[in-house]
């Protein structure tokens, strides 16, 4: 980030939420660079920025979109980089139709399918092309990528944003114009985000819109560009690379899903087609090697590596439909492993009912946190909805040791694995989650050993012959020695694999997790690593170990131009070496190193071999950066602006108001606001945001309970404009209550002019700022309302978070009712507005021809209504 | 009190003993001169990594007879260069504060509190209940006869404070067990 000469920081208040992290954003700054901040709320990222731009919540795709048809309009995308990097010159499929077509949906919508299938969404082959291919090199067929992503966007203009965003025209052009001066061959533009951008039920293609940006500026790949996802938690990063989430394994290989991955074959042809490039085909030996690393012995090329040990998935077993089937009785058993979900999760009060569902559950944390004391005072006994000699659910307080009292390693934001030493041993029954899940698989084993069950097998063979210490714990260096892989045959049975182009499809290597191959290479714990950073250069590749291959910035292949020459000097980082014949700089390089910039792929070569010398992004199945997704995101192809679920503002880019592929969760305290322009959406006029302070952390299980930062950041408030004050009567250090259809909450107020209404869809809306960190209870140094308790469950269907940062509510002057009352108040307005279960559920807003996908009766898009100065009935 | 005396007018004291900032002798004091770090009596001193936000500052732990004296931002880190945000700062308290929870505790079915029980006996009764959750809800199939092997009984939910090996573990375990339902915060 300090090599920008440009940051955008959107959907992400950085300076509080990253603190530490900012001060390259303000290294950029003194280097010369310009920052400006795109958030609905003034903060001090605002406050530092050289400008700050207030947007409407959820309306990012509308500003992103039209900086995309800015930059094509006027001619300032980034030629050789887009034709030849990017699948700009690739034709798409003749069926294809876009939402220019179909008022507002892409072919292949099904509605039984609840969303789209991507036939027509594909490239059109050219049996004379390498790679299959059809492709026009000068961007003119109307069906190219190009000329799609022109027409997509050309209704995204500055009016557009104006409008919808809430951004004047004036600094919607500031931002194009120094988006356009910083995004050169000498000069790059950084993006960078957080859960601004991910908790929305759109939060995939928002990143999708700002990739499309990148590509098309040639920001990818080099110093100072690129997209950052700021992430929140110590190891966010590696929880997803060794995935604790359900469909994935270690590595980004897709958990086996039932009826499509039913052999390993199935697998295979269906994850890593064997006639496509790059280094997805190899995942077969990525793939053999982790089921070596987790049944050894028993995996054999007979029994195609035990994958039948492997269970299935039918469908999204993510943690909100989990909590769904509690409600079903359909999970006796729950373990919590430093998360407080009653506080932190979705729907707060049907977290704590659904948990009310189970038979057991186990809380591993280092406090009494709401998530373990919900049964005792969680509101649900105040209000009288559960009654603690009634709950059946039997609850197991496992203490936790914390990062001084273990060994082993976090992944942070930027992929860079690092190793924490231990430095006490844990006090009293306090132990790491090594430990206790090493121990209860041990438990586990013993009582089935002398089962004949085939269910039980892959327990009893899988490898958990850990070392252990005196103490019990396991040695996480043994660990992290199999999630790097080893040779399991040969001379070298045993020893360290230094790269995972080191695993083979035949048995004789495993290894947990491909893309760690190397953190451990030649036996060196190399996330361990600790060279000074000022006794290294600015890459610091010897502090740590980032995967893959210790590459510090992704597909930097892509920082050099086609004859592999540096864009320019001031933006140098890996170039070809023509006497040396191989990739070379200052970062290792992310390409077959002796691959030649001029190289061409030929006929019938497939996987990494297939890469040309222009192909720099080396894991996509055609080498190239993707401006149009043919595949891999479940709602559309190009991201499209539709309202966030409950929106107060009609669509007026398109007669579709929601993205018809949301995941809908349809239940009793679920209930979502009739949408704009429904009858009762006047009942929750305003829109609330969540977000994080700097004292705290998430559902505040490890801040709240902390002398310290309790005292820094006392209590819950909402931050409210003087103008939505004035009108409801709210006074600084007063009380009010927040209403959505799932629950009330109560908050301090803050009247500050860093929240400003904005002018959308012809309406004035009031945004209202929520931090999400307090909880009920009683065993916190601090406890209040929790503003999760405000938020429904309606998912982003690619990745099943729920939409958090733009939420209709109602805001009054004054404390929530108590008791029985706070009910009865919760369901006084959802009457008032005439909400069901089935209110806002339905995808499709207007009924189609179900052959054509047409409008039925089209509808006539009025003028946006005005609804000067909104007030309760 | 002491009489005022214009000798001990700091002006006075800064003036006569050359002090031309007042960051030198003239205020320098006994009390001053003892004054040592507590970090001066470590046993040892380790590296480690903030459990807080995924930006990952270095941080250096000051270790004394088995316990956490001190934690510092650890001026070797390329990624933090020795900084610390108030979270990472107050680190210290997540490890020594009293209200830390060391014992296990256990609820039982419509109990009003807590009793603790044994760590051993709180292990083996958990290794029961996942054996026989995994049993209530094992499924063979799935609605089209596909083999699905996999319990629906058995849930849990965490990952992301927690380490890669300890995460790798989890997986490795609950996915031989048949257990699918696997998530963390990223999910939120």
């Amino acid at each position: 980030m300090a090599n920008a000469d440009l940051i955008l920081i959107q959907g992400s208040n950085m300076a509080e939420c990253h603190p530490v992290g900012f001060q390259w954003v303000t290294e950029a700054k003194q280097r010369g660079a310009k920052v400006i901040h795109v958030d609905p709320r003034f903060t001090r990222t605002s406050a530092v920025a050289d400008k700050h731009i207030t947007i409407r919540a959820g309306s990012d795709i509308v500003l992103l979109g039209a900086l995309i048809n800015h930059m094509i309009e006027n001619d300032l995308w980034f030629k050789d980089y887009v034709t030849h990097y990017t699948n700009a010159a690739h034709i798409i499929s003749e069926g294809f139709a876009g939402p220019e077509d179909l008022d507002g949906l892409f072919s292949g919508y099904d509605d039984e399918l609840q969303g789209y299938n991507n036939e027509t969404w594909q490239y059109e082959e050219d049996p004379d092309a390498a790679d299959g291919i059809a492709k026009d090199m000068t961007l003119q067929h109307p069906r190219s990528v190009f000329q799609i992503l022109r027409r997509h966007y050309s209704r995204y203009t500055p009016e557009a944003v104006e409008d919808m965003a809430g951004i004047s025209q004036k600094d919607f052009k500031y931002l194009a114009d120094a988006f356009a001066e910083n995004s050169t061959r000498d000069r790059t533009t950084c993006i960078a985000y957080a859960l601004g951008w991910t908790q929305h039920s759109m939060g995939a293609q928002f990143i999708r819109t700002s990739a499309v940006l990148q590509l098309l500026m040639g920001n990818m790949g080099r110093p100072g560009g690129g997209i950052m996802a700021l992430r929140g938690h110590a190891t966010i990063q590696g929880s997803t690379d060794i995935p604790t989430l359900f469909n994935l394994l270690p590595g980004y290989l897709p958990f086996p899903v039932a009826g499509k991955h039913d052999t390993l074959q199935d697998y295979f042809d269906e994850s890593f087609p064997q006639d496509q490039k790059g280094f997805w085909h190899n995942g077969d030996a990525y793939m053999i090697s982790l089921l070596k690393a987790w049944f050894g012995d028993a995996a054999t090329a007979e029994n195609d590596y035990a994958y039948h040990y492997l269970p299935r998935l039918t469908g999204a077993h993510g943690t909100y439909q989990t909590l769904m089937r509690m409600f079903d009785k359909g999970v006796d058993g729950y373990f919590v492993l430093g998360q407080n979900p009653a506080v932190g999760s979705a729907n707060g009060r049907m977290q704590r009912m659904g948990m009310a569902n189970l038979k057991w559950m186990v809380v591993r944390d280092f406090q009494q946190i709401e998530t373990a004391t919900w049964w005792r005072d969680g509101p649900e006994i105040q209000s009288g909805e559960l009654k603690t000699e009634e709950i059946d659910t039997e609850v197991f307080f496992m203490p936790a040791a914390n990062h001084t009292e273990k060994a082993g390693t976090f992944t942070q934001t930027q992929r860079l694995v690092q190793w924490r030493h231990q430095a006490v041993t844990p006090p009293g029954d306090a132990r790491s989650e090594l430990e206790f899940f090493h121990d209860l698989g041990k438990r586990l084993r013993e009582r089935l050993q002398d089962s004949t069950d085939p269910r039980d097998r892959p327990l009893l063979d899988m490898t958990w012959d850990y070392p252990v210490d005196e103490h019990g714990e396991p040695d996480a260096e043994a660990v992290m020695k199999e999630i790097n892989g080893f040779y399991t045959t040969g001379p070298d049975a045993g020893k360290p694999l230094d790269n995972f182009n080191q695993m083979k499809t035949d048995g004789s290597t495993a290894g947990g997790c491909w893309i760690y191959a190397g953190v451990y290479a030649g036996g060196v714990n190399r996330a361990a690593l600790r060279v000074p950073g000022d006794k290294q250069d600015e890459m610091a590749q010897k502090w740590a170990w980032a995967w893959p291959a210790n590459r510090r910035i992704l597909y930097n292949r892509a920082s050099a131009d086609l004859d592999g020459k540096p864009w320019s000097e001031r933006k140098k980082l890996v170039w070809w070496d023509e006497d040396a014949t191989k990739w070379v700089g200052h970062d290792t390089p992310d390409f077959p190193i002796d691959r030649a910039p001029n190289a061409k792929s030929e006929k019938g070569v497939f996987g990494p071999d297939a890469l040309s010398g222009d192909d720099p992004f080396i894991m996509q199945t055609d080498g190239k950066g993707w401006l149009f997704a043919p595949m891999g995101m479940k709602d559309g192809p190009l991201p499209t602006h539709y309202e966030p679920a409950e929106s107060p503002v009609s669509n007026t880019m398109y007669p579709q108001q929601e993205s018809p592929s949301r995941l809908l969760i349809t239940a009793e305290g679920n209930q979502l606001a009739p949408a704009s322009g429904n009858p009762g959406s006047e009942v929750y006029p305003h829109v609330f945001t969540t977000y994080r302070l700097t004292e705290h952390h998430t559902a505040g299980g490890m801040s709240r309970f902390l002398p310290y930062l309790s005292e820094l950041q006392p209590e819950m408030f909402c931050e409210v404009s003087e103008e939505l004050a004035e009108e409801y009567g709210l006074e600084s250090y007063g009380w009010a209550t927040i209403i959505s259809p799932r629950g009330a909450i109560e908050a301090r107020v803050l009247v500050t002019q860093r929240m400003k209404p904005v002018r959308a869809g012809g309406k004035t809306i009031h945004q209202i700022g929520l931090p999400y960190h307090w909880g009920v209870g009683k065993e916190a140094l601090i406890t209040g309302d929790g503003a999760n308790d405000l938020l429904g469950m309606t998912l982003d269907p690619n990745v099943f978070i729920q939409s958090a940062k733009a939420v209709a509510c109602a805001i009054q002057p004054g404390r929530r009712p108590r008791g029985e009352a706070l009910v009865e108040f919760v369901n006084e307005y959802r009457e008032r507005a005439g909400i069901t279960e089935m209110t806002g559920q339905s995808r499709l807003t207007y009924e189609r021809d179900p052959e054509t996908m047409e409008i039925a009766e089209p509808p006539t898009l009025s003028e946006p209504e005005h609804h000067e100065g909104d007030k309760l009935v | 009190m002491s009489r005022f005396s214009m000798l001990g007018w700091p002006v006075f004291r800064q003036t006569k003993s050359k002090d031309k900032y007042g960051r030198g002798p003239s205020v320098e004091s006994p009390k001053y001169e003892n004054m040592r770090p507590r970090t001066e009596d470590a046993d040892d001193v380790v590296q480690s990594v903030c459990p807080y936000c995924a930006v990952g500052c270095g941080q250096r732990i000051y270790v004394k007879d088995n316990e956490v004296i001190h934690i510092e931002g650890d001026p070797d880190s390329p990624i933090s260069r020795g900084r610390l945000c108030p979270k990472g700062a107050a680190s210290e308290q997540l490890v020594n504060t009293p209200s830390r929870q060391k014992t296990v505790l256990y609820r039982a079915p419509r109990a009003t509190d807590w009793e603790e029980i044994e760590l051993e006996k709180a292990m083996d009764m958990i290794a029961d209940r996942f054996l026989e959750a995994r049993e209530n809800h094992w499924e063979d199939y799935d609605e089209e006869g596909t083999p699905v092997n996999r319990t629906m009984g058995i849930a849990s939910l965490g990952g992301a404070t927690i380490d890669n090996e300890e995460n790798y573990l989890i997986k490795k375990l609950f996915s031989a067990a048949g257990a699918v339902q696997i998530e963390n915060q990223a999910r939120i």
